[in-house]
């Protein structure tokens, strides 16, 4: 069984923000005003979370890449009334914004606050509704969205090797995010296949999910040197 | 203002408690129409304000990410706890016979039914597309505690409605042909052919028992799973296994003060001394205070696991609330919820109808602020920190929460234009038949022998055996039956007056 999956190595993040550009572009999200975001109403999927690791004087801080974890057991799904928020069989959590009634309880429910609500009607400026990309739709005011691991990317790369008579290729279906990320940092892939990179890096020492005392089984692994996670 | 009653047939007899408790359905007074005119205009302005809202999307709130909830749905969590007032005490009261009730239960049904509209009400006004809030009927979730808060709420509203309504007959039959006009045309209608025969009381008086038995586990049902709309989240601080019956003791709790609110309001305005006495006053306030401990010990219970366990992020909520940006509003609660109503409750000579509404608004105000520091706090600090902000609610809200107060008061002032506040045949039959039924009851409490000691004579009682000390016990018990309600019955009118 397919069950899609992604490490990001923060030993190899440079915090360049490559992936929010993307992710941006890739799923139509609206750019945030800088009033709307420091009032906390940016729309966006992922976003870089600084963090301090370590006591002082020993720290460090991380630009943590922050996306949905994309849970196996999502406490989103089942506080939904309407059942709008989905997990598929392939374990990726989506939206269905044509029946989102914007209660916002997964968003309440969500213990890593990674959902998002249309505050208002989105604003393209400057001629960017030129450039919207076709393959996903235009979210309306008053509902929930979240990352999707770019599924229309999926639905498309199986179109594809439908169309030419072979298996789903796993290289052929990457989220925009991974796909932009010039340190390779993000790794994205298949985590039951055996000899998929992201399977090998999920049992890395140095992997670490967030929150997994919470039971959620977050498919969204970091990476991170033993020694400082340690300390 | 003084308009002609009954001009076109001959006014019917009216009782005495008829005359008095009709007073306030015939005659408006200045006051009335000035506070209905100021209230209507509130309620306006909030309906702008949500029309306002509706049009530029919720970003005319004060909410962001990750505060997704605010002022609307602390409001359902308070409005659904006043709905408490009504259907549950006063089932309660029915059911436990206390006599005092019925001058009571009318004015708290009425509560119930009329802010249920409101809670249910803040819900869609909180959502996003609130066009598509009929989607939880064609997809419904039942894994949803939000799907079984609209399964509870509108049972709860049908079932209350009904509580209301059927003591609500017998008193509707009384006013055909009484008020004339428009009215006549409304009473006709909602009296479906009840004429108040013997036959007719009997099945009503009958479905009202039964229905009290029903709406109680209607009404925990409703407020616990209020509750598990937070509970069953795994935010730190909601996730609590007492918030089912915390609530509950919470709703009751701001319950009793919104029905004492709202009795000594009407007693001063409608003149109703005669029905609400200091006594009826004294009890609620003693339940207030019952429940004013109550709250105490669950809010105690709930702080202390959670400062004990010092897990770092419940300890985040906790800190941000005994001594964090939310401290004023929690240690406001707890001298509105504990402090003023204990130091006043608990003494007889504080415990007067003054008194008594200084506690019951002051646990309304603590009670408000209960629920807005169990959702604001929670949201502002969750598990992961994405933004340092604090919530502040903006006109929109504020202006709406005025408008459901608004809205809620002037609904209840038109229900007064339509029906009695207090419900005529209920007192009625108290007068009637209250004090020997409430006599025989004691009756049956007290020990017989003692009581055959007293009344048999002595004689008899000197050289019998068990046997004939027995069959002459029939005898004598009817005697002192009849004794006893005599005196009980002197006891209870002397209390009336």
């Amino acid at each position: 069984m397919t069950r899609w999956g992604m490490v990001i190595d923060l030993d190899r993040c440079t915090g360049c923000g490559a992936c929010v550009v993307a992710c941006r572009q890739e799923n139509n999200v609206p750019v945030a005003s800088e009033d709307d975001y420091y009032k906390g109403r940016n729309l966006d999927w992922i976003q870089l979370a600084r963090h301090v690791d370590g006591e002082y004087p020993n720290t460090q801080v991380r630009q943590y890449p922050f996306l949905c974890m994309q849970c196996d057991d999502p406490p989103c799904i089942k506080v939904c009334p309407v059942g709008a928020t989905y997990r598929d069989e392939e374990g990726i959590v989506g939206q269905i914004y044509y029946r989102c009634i914007g209660c916002r309880y997964c968003t309440s429910a969500c213990p890593y606050s990674v959902k998002v609500f249309n505050w208002k009607k989105p604003t393209w400026p400057d001629g960017t509704d030129r450039r919207q990309n076709p393959d996903v739709s235009i979210r309306s005011v008053g509902i929930v969205e979240k990352c999707t691991f770019c599924h229309h990317r999926r639905q498309r790369a199986k179109e594809v090797a439908r169309a030419e008579g072979r298996e789903l290729n796993p290289s052929d279906y990457v989220p925009a995010c991974a796909e932009i990320c010039p340190a390779g940092a993000m790794v994205f892939g298949d985590l039951d296949d055996k000899g998929s990179d992201v399977h090998r890096l999920a049992e890395d020492p140095r992997a670490l999910r967030m929150m997994e005392e919470l039971g959620t089984k977050p498919k969204v692994i970091y990476l991170k040197r033993v020694a400082e996670a340690k300390k | 203002m003084n308009g002609p009653i009954a001009t076109t047939a001959p006014a019917p007899i009216e009782t005495e408690h008829e005359r008095a408790l009709f007073h306030h359905i015939r005659h408006t007074g200045r006051g009335f129409k000035i506070l209905s005119v100021v209230l209507a205009l509130i309620a306006a302005w909030g309906l702008t304000a949500w029309i306002w809202q509706l049009t530029h999307g919720l970003e005319v709130t004060g909410l962001f990410r990750p505060v997704y909830w605010g002022i609307y749905i602390t409001n359902f969590v308070f409005f659904i706890g006043v709905s408490h007032a009504g259907t549950l005490i006063s089932a309660i009261l029915r059911l436990s016979k206390a006599e005092w009730r019925r001058s009571v239960t009318r004015m708290a049904e009425v509560i119930t039914v009329l802010v249920l509209f409101f809670g249910a009400g803040n819900v869609i006004i909180d959502m996003g597309r609130p066009d598509r809030a009929f989607y939880v009927l064609l997809h419904p979730n039942f894994r949803s505690p939000l799907l079984w808060d609209v399964c509870a709420i509108s049972l709860y509203l049908t079932a209350s409605t009904i509580y209301l309504f059927l003591p609500l007959l017998p008193d509707i039959a009384r006013l055909r042909g009484k008020i004339g006009g428009w009215r006549e045309r409304v009473y006709r209608a909602l009296s479906f052919g009840y004429d108040d025969t013997p036959a007719q009381r009997g099945k009503v008086e009958k479905a009202i028992n039964i229905l009290a038995v029903i709406v109680l586990p209607i009404a925990i049902s409703v407020h616990t799973v209020v509750s598990w709309v937070f509970a069953m989240t795994i935010q730190p601080m909601w996730h609590s296994t007492i918030f089912g019956p915390y609530f509950v003791a919470g709703a009751i709790f701001s319950g009793i003060a919104a029905i004492l609110t709202f009795m000594v309001v009407l007693r001063k305005v409608f003149k109703l001394e005669n029905y609400l006495r200091p006594i009826h006053f004294d009890y609620l306030g003693r339940l207030l205070l019952v429940m004013t401990l109550l709250w105490f010990y669950f809010t105690f219970a709930e702080h202390i696991t959670t400062w004990y366990g010092n897990e770092g992020h419940e300890m985040k909520v906790l800190s941000a609330k005994l001594s964090g940006p939310y401290s004023p509003f929690f240690w406001a609660m707890v001298a509105t919820c504990f402090v003023i109503p204990m130091s006043i409750l608990c003494r007889r000579s504080t415990r007067s109808i003054r008194g008594v509404l200084i506690a019951s608004i002051s646990v309304n105000i603590g009670m408000y602020l209960e629920r807005y520091t169990i959702v604001v706090p929670t949201l502002v600090n969750p598990r992961v920190h994405l933004t340092q902000a604090l919530y502040s609610p903006s006109w929109v809200e504020w202006s709406i929460l005025a408008a459901c107060i608004s809205a809620f008061i002037l609904l209840y002032m038109g229900f007064t234009k339509l029906f009695p506040i207090v419900s005529v045949w209920e007192v009625e039959e108290g007068m009637r038949h209250g004090p020997r039924e409430t006599a025989e009851r004691i009756k049956t409490f007290l020990p017989e022998e003692e009581e055959k000691k007293r009344t048999c004579t002595t004689e008899t009682q000197r050289e019998g055996s068990a046997e004939t000390q027995r069959d002459m016990g029939e005898e004598k018990r009817a005697g002192a039956v009849a004794e006893a309600v005599a005196g009980a019955g002197a006891d209870a009118e002397g209390g009336n007056k």
